[in-house]
């Protein structure tokens, strides 16, 4: 029903359109320079004024119609029947009525449920209705109303420009309000953490085992939530994988725009870009499989004790996934330096490398420094790779050969098997998403500080 | 642009022309061919520019004046595709010689470009760029030294003395071109190529720019190619004209613009094509 109101609203907009236009032609009697707005925009404007507040209505009706149909329904229901019930009884009452009105009967309906799903398919077709009649309705008497506005004069092309402001504030809105959905939700749930284990001892505490008996008798770690093993091991292993990253992703990067021919371009670049396509379970057992025993082997014949899973590792091939990042956006930085400021430097009798140190990277850096951004956020961000290689066991350690774990891992961990949200547990999970948002947005903001001295410096 | 201009079949030589005898030769240009790719821009260009001189070259655009003097500091090394022949001399020394260090060949002869190009660094560093990848200063004062006159010559000094902290792409474009130029003079060179350095200025930066470049000439030798003839007529005492890759005139500034030779010549400099 929905779908085709919405396509019955699209042909009267489109209708709009058309019959706004070829009014503007009357109107303007053959001289188009009369009109202030072109014919497109009187168009445009009878189309927007049709479909726009046709559609939001028809939204709001949706939303709407559930929940009064509910109220009715109970209320029509007869007092002495449902006299008694309690709540959990009610909406029993109700799901069975629903599913009896979808045609869903299990065994024998009470004359009642029957009676009143009847009431409610009934209800509902009318409701149908009368959304359908009310929208077209009102879409009719906007259009005929707009369309009898346009004259020479009138200033359509003003006037869509302004719904298309509109339409523009209202996108950006939605997406701010969905971040702010996210950060409220998390703090909410957050708090309900902090209600259970002291703030204090989840930022400072230097333990962490979650672990905590969820059936009587089992027997667990003591649950204890000190967040900075995990927080380190996340620290550690993205350090790894930007040491990693940020050098052979730029060097690639001025290999790519300042050395390599045009053929060999072509060929490397897009090589280099399918590293960003593998999955990460690739990646992940790459690292086990072969990273992992490599560097184990290699670290026996030094005399080091290398574990089985290592921030290393883990690192060391987030570092190999995330190169793409970093040399596809420093190359296209470092390529849309002005050919003017290569030949100022060359003519100063600068060599290619001067060129590139003091030159071309200065310039790229506010390029090269959201690549590196974009990487940051995904080696914190990143999850498989961790699991497999680097452990779930939170140890407080900055040694690299070493297994650690991450806030996303935790996070993973936490949430497997269906306990529900009601235990330090599964709403610790929560309480470290919050704090990896804040960091990485504290993260953000500094780094676009830093660019944005470095650019007023220099630009 | 006039078809009916006879395209030349055989060079032209413009070498009928002779430099005074007591005048030293700066640069010297002989049979220098260029090709980008099948298509050849110069053809057989034979010049001599003296020292401590300006020179122009005009002609149509296209016609290969930004070609050449590119060729004089090997900046068409850095395009791919090109290919030099011929032979430039360099105060006797061949420039496309093998053992030619092109960073020292840069480094005595200096470019301003077209548009103004300064470094997205500060006006300081900008002149003391040359300066420092040369090692041409021992310490920090003998590069503030080189730095602040080398922009009281191109006579920017004064007005950016309070901010050489600033950076050198917050100024206007005039300052920007005379900061290009106080850049390429602070690496002491001994010859300075303008390609149409004032073409992108308004007519007060561009006065300014003209009257330094007459000062200019008491240390540098000065090849500039420039669009308008009363430039070159008020800057420059030797003037040559290209057309379609071949340099058809070589002349005293006042000759070339009273009484040239060439029928081409003549028909540029009247405004009949170009
Ligand atoms: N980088 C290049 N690649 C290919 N052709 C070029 C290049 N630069 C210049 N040319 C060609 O060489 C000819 C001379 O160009 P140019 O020297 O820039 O002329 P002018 O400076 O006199 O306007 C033109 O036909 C131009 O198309
Ligand atoms: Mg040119």
């Amino acid at each position: 029903m929905f779908g085709s109101l919405l396509i019955l609203l699209l042909i009267l907009s489109v209708a709009g359109f058309y019959l706004g236009r070829r009014k503007a032609f009357v109107v303007a009697g053959g001289k188009r320079s009369q009109l202030h707005s072109r014919p497109l925009y009187h168009g445009l404007y009878v189309a927007a004024l049709v479909g726009i507040p046709t559609l939001l209505l028809s939204l709001i009706w949706i939303f709407l119609q559930r929940p009064v149909i509910d109220a009715l329904l109970l209320q029509s229901l007869d007092p002495k029947a449902i006299a008694g019930l309690s709540v959990s009884e009610l909406s029993l009452l109700k799901s069975q009525i629903k599913s009896v009105a979808q045609g869903a009967i299990f065994g024998d309906p009470k004359p009642i449920v029957v009676e009143a799903a009847e009431r409610l398919t009934h209800w509902r077709v009318i409701a149908n209705w009368a959304m359908v009649a009310t929208c077209i309705a009102i879409g009719l008497f906007v259009l005929i109303a707009t369309r009898s506005k346009i004259a020479r004069l009138f200033r359509a092309r003003e006037r869509v420009e302004h719904v298309l402001d509109l339409l523009m504030i209202a996108a950006s809105v939605l997406a701010i309000l969905t971040t702010f959905g996210i950060v409220v939700s998390l703090t909410i749930e957050s708090l309900r953490f902090f209600d259970r284990v002291p703030f204090l001892e989840f930022v400072f505490g230097l333990n962490w085992e979650p672990q905590i008996p969820i059936r009587e008798g089992q027997v667990t770690g003591g649950g204890a939530f000190g967040a900075i093993p995990v927080y380190v091991g996340t620290f550690l292993i993205a350090l790894i994988a930007m040491l990693v990253a940020i050098p052979i992703g730029l060097m690639a990067a001025i290999y790519l725009s300042e050395y390599a021919s045009k053929k060999m371009r072509a060929i490397v670049k897009p090589l280099l870009e399918i590293l960003a396509g593998i999955p990460t379970v690739v990646y992940g057992f790459f690292a086990v499989l072969i990273v992992a025993p490599a560097m184990r082997s290699f670290g026996a014949m030094l005399g080091v004790e290398i574990a089985p899973n290592s921030a290393l590792a883990a690192g060391a091939v987030m570092g190999i996934m995330l190169i793409p990042f970093i040399s596809s956006f420093s190359d296209d930085a470092i390529s849309a330096v002005p050919r003017s400021l290569r030949e100022g430097a060359y003519g100063l009798g600068a060599t290619k490398s001067e060129t590139i140190i003091d030159v071309l990277l200065p310039a790229a850096l506010p390029g090269i420094a959201s690549g590196i951004l974009l990487a940051v956020s995904r080696a914190i961000g990143e999850t498989m790779i961790v699991v497999m290689a680097a452990g779930i066991i939170a140890t407080l350690t900055f040694n690299p050969l070493s297994p650690v774990t991450t806030v996303t891992v935790q996070i993973v961990t936490l949430l497997i098997g269906d306990s529900e949200f009601d235990n330090p547990k599964t709403l610790a999970a929560f309480a470290l998403g919050l704090t990896l948002f804040l960091l990485t947005l504290a993260l953000n903001v500094l780094a676009l500080r830093i660019v944005r001295k470095y650019r007023e410096q220099y630009d | 642009m006039n078809m009916n201009v006879e395209t030349p079949k055989e060079p032209v030589d413009a070498m009928t022309f002779q430099l005074p005898e007591e005048l030293q030769v700066k640069v010297k240009t002989r049979d220098v061919n260029v090709h980008y790719g099948e298509k050849q821009a110069l053809f057989d260009i034979n010049l001599d520019v003296p020292a401590n001189h300006v020179v122009s070259l005009i002609g149509p655009s296209g016609c290969g004046k930004s070609t050449y003097l590119r060729c004089l500091n090997r900046m068409n090394d850095i395009i791919d595709i090109a290919r030099v022949s011929g032979k430039i001399e360099l105060d006797g020394l061949d420039i496309y010689d093998k053992n030619i260090d092109v960073v020292e060949l840069r480094a005595r002869v200096g470019m301003v470009f077209q548009k103004p190009n300064p470094f997205p660094k500060s006006i300081f560093d900008n002149v003391a760029y040359g300066p420092r990848i040369h090692g041409l200063a021992d310490n920090k004062t003998e590069l503030e030294e080189i730095v602040v006159t080398s922009l009281q010559k191109a006579g920017l000094f004064d007005e950016v003395k309070d901010r050489l902290k600033d950076s050198g792409t917050g100024l206007s474009g005039g300052q920007q071109q005379r900061l290009c130029i106080a850049r390429a003079i602070a690496t002491r060179p001994e010859v300075i190529l303008m390609d149409e350095p004032a073409s992108a200025l308004d007519p007060i930066a561009t006065a300014v720019i003209e009257e330094l470049i007459d000062e200019l000439r008491q240390n540098f030798t000065i090849i500039i190619v420039t669009h308008s003839m009363q430039q070159a007529a008020r800057i420059s005492q030797y003037t040559a004209f290209f057309h379609l890759g071949y340099l058809v005139e070589v002349g005293d500034t006042e000759q070339i613009f009273t009484n040239p030779v060439d029928r081409r010549t003549q028909d540029y400099i009247t405004g009949r094509f170009g």
